[in-house]
């Protein structure tokens, strides 16, 4: 049989893989006697979202390469930061896994997860070992409702960008029929149920609330029935892969609407993918436009000159290294139960906004910034103050 | 009314889509009994080859009238070879294996093609140049344009031309003696390994256009797009009657039509309990029911009971 | 005292046990607490794979919804151990409903079992591809139940899952903090990893008796062919939907495990993907196989974190830096490992030792 020796072959492939796993990337810069501080960062590095978790990858690596350069000193040494990146596939379970990875390896701090359902399940295990986190990305409410000491997020929440948004379509786009769809994920359905109270608070009539999934191509039979209510505004809580689309379905169906998403939809992949459709469609994004920002408009600039245009929440990962790292030097420490209680109280000049943590680990008295598309470009409209 | 006929439009239109993938599973599932699971994969595939040719045509001055063309024949060829390579490589040693081994080759397929894909062609989402004109026109108020027109027309010549294929030519007909017993075409003097083949790369030339058309009509590309698509035509191809050419172009404007009828009058049937995010619910239980009553499904031919 | 003396056989499962039952302090000591966690869930995964095993493997249906019957126990649990009823009834349930782990085990695995039963009761007239694609969509309409019903009443939380799920207690001590037993100190994820481990070994245990029965054989039975099976006076309906009931209840008790261990439970896990590879534990292990579906559950559960833990200092090792993409990589391999396993032994890499001598007369009949 020539079974024996594939098997044998097999076995031997496995051995040689279990011996390369084991302590990896550990002992590398330490000898120089530097003090290395790692930074975990995990998002989603394969699947339909690996375009942004790429992104947020960038952006803590640029956060990191810039405090190296700095020559910051901690309790009197040197520090050497390191970033240690995972895939969590977006997927909660191997969220867990690889936060428990990351909690082996010692990181001091985490930038992660990117979607709300890979936060939640992995803030758990953070907290049971003290390792602050600042999630970039991740604005589902109950992340920080867990009641985990260590979870932050430099991100408005769903309820705060919700209802600005929801109060801008009605008050200043003056929609009184409006038709809202989400892609049924966590990220979307939160949004726009928070838009729906919010518009209805602010006076607006919710004529149709439709679905559609966020791996789908074809909304035509969705617009189709938001078009027999007849709105004049149309909101859609999911992320530009879709959105963009989407937008030019409404175009083809003559579908008279003005056409709004929340930060998913502020991309320049939402203006490739929409194309000439993408012309006046608002969308919105916490904190202040980066142009706008001392330090925002350079970092743009150097990130697309190192990797490429920013996708969305590069900026908002290099702030929360940012932020870890402020909290570090505070408290002259990189150790997470001395720095944590700094972060907590910590406040910083970010490049999306000046950032500070309420009681619960979110942003205090998030504001968010809405944008419109005109000239192929997103241009900033409006910042307001979440009340 | 108008909401009505645009609904049947919208249904006749993704249906069609479906139906040009489900053209291809039904082939080789026709000839061989074997779902090729991967073939959503090479619809991808296809999209992303005269993606790539596209833009490479187009950034050498050529004129987008010949560069559609010239780009759908690469992406064809480049499909047909890779459909070959497949059955070469992950089904053909294994056409006397336990039934569920090649599927599980074809899940493998599909990983490796899509990871090729993302290191190819990157993560992000690529739009698709919009080359011809795509003007709207008006049908009683309900509106369908000239690409989508396109994928309707296609979808049935291509049905019909496949058709003529297997039930007019020399070559159809030593397919339908592979289907029939593959021993005994042997012993007849046909090359079951050359028709099978055939039928792969077949299949794939499909999936090339299903692929071309499928971008051309939502404007994007992605190393993803080929599972859900696979997903669906597979249902459709099922629904339909699997193994029959006509069946498939039925079962796809089936579950076109479920599809979006259902979306659109989800929450008026139910009162709003249930709406439009219950619209693949929908069509599955279509499609339990119809199997329940119609073990092979609406065109499929009633096999004997064989394991 | 010849009673004493030990047999081969016997010594080698002594240590074989021995070995298993210092698994996680030699992987916490050699690779991580991290790779423990990976332990645990190949644990929850074999439990799975020896479920769908007595579908696939046994009666020879093959079902790709399997998911669902994990999704079913796991929500089971998070609406019954967390907080989250509160939202719907707040007058009926203030805090939530927490009963008892223990409690609603059975109960977890006995609606699964009814699920099953649902699920089989439309399929039984079904064979081969069309009970796939029914069982496919089995699996995502139960997904999408739970994915939208967070309205008019919020059952499931939707998309955004239901956390804060009460841990595993036994006797009151809560698995997810460190205890330690006659001084040896043992993490939550050892702890797990027991629990896991036991419910592991009794399902391969129902399973091995299970299969030396007379079900068991009539299932093989069926398997092999179905009329001639009827004929020999074996009640394939009947049959058919025990084994869906038994499959099903098996992957709803290691649904309730997992919601008790991740503490979050949330639609996305119980994706069509997840139903695939499943399945591939089964057909790569050995269909029918107990030791085989073991090994594939084991291989296929740990082969894409071997594979994320070498790939970047493999590369590093060979050529100085990273030349390809990590993650595609990983993937990109482990999709090659499906077809060359395949390929070579396409009755998986440890059938039983009938299906091989099937298999091998199979062959010499084709050549006749």
């Amino acid at each position: 049989m020539s079974a024996r020796p594939v098997l044998s072959l097999l076995l031997a492939a496995l051995v040689l893989l279990f011996s390369a796993c084991g302590k990896s990337a550990s002992d590398q810069a330490a000898a120089s006697g530097d003090l290395v501080v790692r930074i975990g960062s995990a998002a989603p590095l394969t699947g339909p979202l690996a375009h942004m978790g790429k992104d947020n990858e960038n952006g803590t690596r640029m956060a990191i390469d810039d405090a190296n350069a700095k020559g910051i000193v901690i309790g009197g040494k040197k520090v050497h930061f390191e970033l240690i990146s995972e895939d969590d596939q977006a997927d909660p379970k191997t969220a867990t896994i690889v936060a428990q990875k990351l909690v082996d390896e010692k990181v001091n701090g985490i930038i992660g997860h990117l979607n709300s359902g890979t936060t939640i399940p992995a803030a758990k295990i953070y907290s049971d070992n003290g390792i602050p986190q600042i999630s970039p990305s991740a604005t589902a409410v109950a992340y920080t409702n867990q009641g985990f000491k260590t979870a932050f997020r430099v991100m408005a929440n769903d309820a705060q960008q919700g209802d600005v948004l929801g109060a801008y379509a009605v008050k200043n786009l003056g929609a009184k029929r409006i038709a809202v769809i989400d892609d049924r994920t966590a990220y979307g359905q939160g949004l726009a149920d928070e838009f729906i109270k919010a518009a209805t608070a602010a006076g607006g009539e919710i004529v149709a609330h439709e679905y559609t999934s966020d791996k789908s191509v074809d909304f035509t039979a969705v617009l189709t029935a938001v078009k027999g209510k007849q709105p004049d505004l149309l909101f859609y809580g999911g992320m530009d892969a879709q959105g963009g689309p989407m937008a030019r379905q409404i175009k083809a169906l003559a579908l008279n609407v003005k056409y709004m998403m929340g930060d998913g939809g502020h991309t320049p992949e939402f203006i490739k993918l929409a194309g000439d459709a993408a012309l006046g469609v608002y969308a919105s994004l916490p904190g202040v436009p980066l142009d706008k920002m001392p330090g925002g408009k350079a970092f743009s600039e150097r990130f697309v000159a190192k990797y490429q245009p920013i996708q969305l929440y590069a900026p908002y990962c290099y702030d929360a290294v940012n932020v870890m790292i402020a909290a570090m030097q505070k408290a002259d420490s990189a150790e997470p139960a001395r720095y944590l209680p700094m972060l907590a109280g910590i406040s910083y000049d970010g490049i999306t906004a000046k950032i500070q943590f309420d009681a619960k680990g979110d942003l205090k008295g998030g504001t968010v910034t809405l944008y419109q598309v005109q000239k192929g470009q997103w241009q900033p409209l409006e910042t307001v103050g979440a009340q | 009314m108008e909401i009505f006929l645009q609904q049947i439009i919208n249904g006749l239109v993704q249906g069609s889509v479906y139906a040009l993938v489900a053209l291809g599973y039904t082939m080789v599932y026709g000839i061989l009994g074997l779902i090729n699971f991967a073939h959503g994969e090479v619809v991808m595939t296809g999209a992303m080859l005269a993606l790539s040719a596209l833009t490479a045509l187009i950034g050498w001055g050529v004129s987008p009238l010949l560069a559609l063309p010239v780009s759908l024949m690469l992406a064809m060829a480049g499909c047909m070879a890779l459909g070959y390579g497949i059955e070469r490589i992950a089904y053909r040693p294994l056409r006397h294996a336990p039934r569920l081994a090649p599927l599980i080759t074809a899940i493998g397929v599909s990983i490796v093609l899509q990871n090729l894909a993302m290191m190819i062609w990157g993560r992000e989402y690529h739009a698709f140049p919009q080359l011809i004109i795509n003007r709207p026109h008006l049908i009683f108020g309900a509106i369908i344009n000239d690409i989508q027109i396109i994928i309707v027309v296609m979808a049935i010549g291509l049905m019909a031309g496949l058709m003529v294929v297997v039930h007019r030519t020399r070559l159809g007909r030593a397919m339908r003696a592979v289907a029939e017993n593959q021993h005994a075409a042997q012993l007849m003097g046909v090359d079951v390994n050359r028709v099978i083949s055939i039928t792969f790369m077949i299949g794939s030339a499909l999936a090339a256009v299903a692929g071309l058309m499928v971008s051309a009509n939502y404007g994007l590309a992605h190393y993803y797009m080929g599972f859900l698509l696979g997903l669906k035509a597979f249902t459709a191809a099922v629904l339909g009657g699997i193994g029959n050419l006509r069946g498939a172009m039925l079962g796809g404007l089936l579950l076109g039509l479920i599809e979006s009828l259902g979306a659109g009058y989800i929450g008026d049937i139910t009162g709003g309990f249930m709406g439009s995010q219950y619209q693949d619910v929908f069509a599955f239980l279509v499609l339990i029911a119809v199997l329940v009553f119609r073990p092979s499904g609406l065109l499929g031919e009633r096999l004997a009971e064989r394991a | 005292m010849k009673n004493f003396k030990f047999s081969k056989r016997g010594l080698l499962f002594f240590l074989m046990f021995v070995a298993v039952l210092a698994l996680p302090f030699i992987t916490d000591a050699l690779l991580g607490r991290g790779w423990v966690r990976i332990v645990d869930f190949a644990m929850l995964y074999i439990m799975l794979a020896l479920g769908l095993n007595i579908v696939v493997g046994y009666a020879g249906l093959l079902d790709l919804g399997y998911i669902a019957f994990f999704a079913v126990g796991a929500y089971c649990y998070a609406l019954t151990g967390s907080p989250h009823l509160a939202l719907a009834f707040p007058q009926l349930f203030p805090d939530g409903v927490h009963l008892s782990f223990w409690i609603v085990l059975p109960m977890a695995a006995m609606l699964a079992g009814g699920m099953g039963v649902l699920l089989g009761a439309p399929t039984l007239r079904l064979r081969g591809d069309y009970l796939a694609i029914v069982t496919l969509g089995f699996g995502e309409i139960i997904r999408i139940f739970m994915n939208n019903l967070n309205a008019p009443v919020n059952l499931t939380n939707g998309p955004q899952g239901i956390s804060r799920i009460d841990p595993v207690r036994i006797a009151g001590v809560s698995l997810n903090t460190t205890q330690s037993v006659f001084g040896i100190t043992l993490p939550s994820v050892h702890l797990y990893f027991y629990l896991f481990l036991g419910f592991a070994a009794l399902v391969a245990f129902v399973s091995h008796r299970l299969e030396k029965s007379r079900i068991g054989r009539a299932w093989m039975a069926i398997r092999e062919d179905e009329i001639a099976a009827s004929a020999m006076g074996i009640n394939t309906r009947n049959l058919k939907l025990l084994a869906f009931a038994m499959g099903a209840m098996f992957g709803g008790v290691s649904g309730t495990l997992f919601a008790g261990f991740q503490g979050f439970v949330s639609p996305e896990s119980f994706s069509l993907m997840e139903s695939v590879m499943v399945l591939c534990m089964v057909v790569l292990g050995g269909m029918g196989h107990i030791y085989g579906v073991i090994l594939g559950g084991l291989m296929l559960a740990l082969l894409p974190e071997m594979l994320r833990h070498s790939v970047v200092p493999l590369q590093q090792a060979m050529f100085g830096k990273v030349i390809i993409d990590p993650e595609s990589l990983r993937m990109l391999l482990f999709g090659i490992a499906l077809i060359v396993v395949m390929l070579y032994r396409p009755a998986g890499l440890w059938p039983s030792p009938v299906r091989r001598r099937e298999l091998a007369s199979d062959e010499a009949a084709e050549r006749v």
